[in-house]
């Protein structure tokens, strides 16, 4: 028989790596095996990290994590074909400590986070798929790896396997994953000189911004677009459910070209270079697709645990934060010599006595009632924009008249009823 | 056996970007890798091993502290020792300097368990120069044998070798004494897919890191920036090939069209 470790954990993205930092810091035996080249080769995320988990796992972060930007501003654009409505909140207090967020560069953070965990005494494998756990008696016992003699055996197997995890629907935690569950996201990241960044976005220095753009982004489907300020480059992306995406028969990496070419985003991009083309699934069933979390000798954490809260676009903060929770369910686990569902079950009450759960929770009929409910998308966002368009031209019209007009507008598209009601449900879902 | 294999940390050519304004490599630009060629260089004495039944792979290199990342990769395709020369002095050597560096270390190695067998990569990728295989050859005073594809026959025994080299027109069978260094190219074997217990080795591997004082005696004056007389004459990008004419269709359709524009343009052919 091989090796025996305390915790093997598979992936090496925010929760596998948080998991497996916090095991290894307390002393715990740990192996950590990623399937890419190196932590963070095969990652996609926009590129938001939160501040406030990073810091409960490594203090002070980021005087030393390779960070781009602190994000300082944050603006919200709904989007017709010609026009934008936007709003959005500056504050010079996100640009100094303890800060709230930042842009990333995934490869280069993950790297530096793993590294930390290595330092810690973790035991990094790169290029290593875990094809599927071995169970005993109903109970986990280790991994077997696509390598020659690749198994190998451990107390408990974190799996931080990410969006589609192969290894949680192999044991049965969760059904394979349905198309209005998952978002398909394509990505750019576009080189421009740090200067040209600053300008075009009314920046300075090393000030971050980011843009949330719903409605025509997306051609009206349920989704949304993103662009975030790097030192050197810009994010710029776009994901919708794979469902309206099947539905309106797109493709990926048609959205994210369209949306580059739109007249309210080209010029933040013209002269840029492409450098790096990505995409992924995005896990956004919310709280009701979280499947079993904890069983005999396993936890599932992070995307693996479709852990993403799509209304707020966070999910690498949920990410690490589960995996601290899943460690600290371990090493308790490990003090009692008990690694039964029921003693790993303390992850699955801290997780959903945590914010993470209560956010999901409180958003779990929002993602179904705007897919279910195109208008929203379809009508309001251009709608809204008529609406402006109308209220600030001036054009001899009294502004009462014209604010008849725009009620009028959106009453006689739904009808006054409808549009109450639609107001009703959009208000219930993200009370 | 003791065979001990050359490697170099490169920039990954692949990837990566050439300053315009002084023609030099960007190695910021692009991840540092193990030399493709010196990976198969490795994986042949994991070969050689596997067949002699027994023996024993050490990796040398030289550079910066970071390069025992390259020595972990050897690791993982199943090396059992590896050394980094590594300190300030060896800073700046062209390959002259970094063979005599790298034939001083080779010495040290064999004052412990004597070597039988050098392998280095054919070339470096970052530099294409092919140098300091043979230059450590030299140093040595054992055979060098380079561009070798195949390796056919270890006599233990009688310590001989039979190898395969490539020539341009051909290739060549050679037989070498032991201990004798080789230079390999790619097609010699096919990198493979380490069992998990390398991977584990790797990754709590520690290289042995030397530095000059490590070494014993040493020449300071032929070491690094000192000890390298080459100068760098003139560096340039070679300009992109332009026009040209692509042809489409069958492969039969092609080929006629190829003749039709040969004949038509015999200047093509170079025929007067």
């Amino acid at each position: 028989m091989s090796e025996k470790f305390d915790v093997i954990v598979v992936g090496a993205g925010p929760a596998g790596t948080a998991c497996a930092y916090t095991c290894a810091k307390n002393g715990l035996k740990v192996l950590q095996i990623e399937r890419g080249e190196y932590p963070g080769s095969k990652n996609v995320m926009g590129g938001v990290l939160y501040r406030k988990q990073t810091e409960e796992i490594i203090p002070e972060f980021w005087k030393e994590a390779p960070l781009e930007r602190p994000i300082i501003e944050q603006r919200f654009w709904m989007m017709d074909k010609e026009s934008t409505v936007s709003f959005g909140y500056k504050g010079l207090e996100w640009g100094v400590e303890p800060y709230n967020n930042f842009t990333v560069l995934r490869a280069h953070f993950d790297q530096w986070f793993a590294k930390k965990g290595v330092e810690e005494g973790v035991l990094l494998i790169n290029e290593t798929v875990v094809t599927e756990c071995i169970v005993e008696d109903g109970k986990v016992i280790g991994v077997r790896t696509d390598r020659p003699d690749g198994e190998i055996f451990a107390d408990v197997v974190v799996l931080a396997d990410g969006v589609n995890s192969l290894l949680a629907k192999q044991l049965g935690f969760h059904n394979e994953l349905k198309p209005d569950q998952v978002a398909l996201t394509a990505m750019e990241v576009i080189n421009l000189p740090k200067d040209k960044i600053n300008d075009r976005f009314n920046l300075q220095e090393n000030q971050g911004c980011t843009i949330e753009i719903f409605g025509d982004s997306t051609k009206g489907n349920l989704g949304t677009a993103f662009i975030y300020t790097n030192k050197e480059s810009i994010n710029i992306g776009v994901g919708t459910t794979l469902s309206s995406m099947i539905k309106a028969k797109m493709k990926p990496y048609e959205l994210l070209d369209y949306l580059k070419n739109h007249p309210m985003v080209a010029p933040l991009l013209a002269g840029g270079e492409s450098t790096e083309y990505l995409a992924h699934l995005i896990p956004e069933g919310g709280f009701r697709a979280v499947p079993k979390v904890a069983g005999n000798g396993v936890v599932v954490i992070g995307d693996a645990a479709q852990l993403v809260n799509a209304i707020h676009r966070e999910g690498s903060n949920m990410a690490m934060a589960s995996g601290k929770m899943a460690a600290e369910a371990v090493i308790h686990a490990k003090e009692r010599n008990d690694y039964s569902e029921t003693s790993l079950n303390s992850y699955r009450e801290a997780l959903y006595a945590s914010s993470i759960m209560k956010d999901l929770e409180k958003y779990k009929d929002a993602a179904h009632l705007f897919e279910s409910s195109p208008q929203y998308f379809k009508e309001y966002v251009p709608m809204m924009n008529q609406a402006m368009s109308k209220f600030f031209t001036v054009d001899g019209t009294p502004k009462k008249e014209k604010q008849k007009q725009i009620i009028k507008g959106f009453t006689s598209e739904r009808g006054t009823f409808g549009v109450m009601k639609d107001l009703y449900r959009a208000w219930k879902a993200v009370k | 056996m003791h065979i001990v294999v050359c490697v170099k940390q490169v920039p990954d050519t692949k990837i990566i970007k050439i300053n315009p304004k002084t023609n030099t490599l960007d190695r910021r630009s692009a991840p540092a890798i193990l030399n493709p060629y010196d990976a198969h260089a490795v994986q042949e004495a994991v070969r050689l091993k596997s067949i002699l039944g027994r023996g024993k792979i050490s990796v040398l290199s030289m550079g910066p502290p970071q390069a025992t990342e390259v020595i972990k990769k050897c690791i993982e395709i199943g090396a059992d020792e590896g050394y980094l020369i590594s300190d300030r002095a060896f800073a700046g050597a062209d390959t002259l300097a970094t063979s005599y560096a790298l034939s001083k270390a080779l010495e040290k190695i064999a004052s412990v368990d004597p070597i039988d067998l050098v392998i280095c990569g054919k070339h470096a990728i970052d530099g294409d120069t092919g140098q300091v295989g043979p230059g450590i050859a030299r140093r040595l005073d054992i055979p060098p044998v380079t561009n070798v594809i195949e390796v056919s026959e270890v006599n233990s025994n009688d310590r001989t070798i039979v190898i395969k080299r490539k020539l341009s027109n051909g290739y060549e069978l050679v037989q070498a004494n032991m201990p004798c260094l080789l230079t390999v190219e790619k097609e010699i074997n096919k990198i493979e897919y380490s069992p998990l217990s390398n991977m584990l080795k790797a990754a709590r591997y520690k290289s042995h890191i030397w530095s000059v004082s490590d070494l014993g005696e040493v020449n300071i004056t032929q070491l690094g920036l000192k000890g390298s007389p080459t100068v760098v004459g003139k560096m340039f990008t070679p300009p992109k090939l332009e026009g040209g004419k692509m042809l489409d269709g069958t492969s039969d359709e092609q080929v006629s069209q190829l003749m039709e524009v040969l004949l038509e343009q015999k200047e093509l052919l170079n025929v007067k």
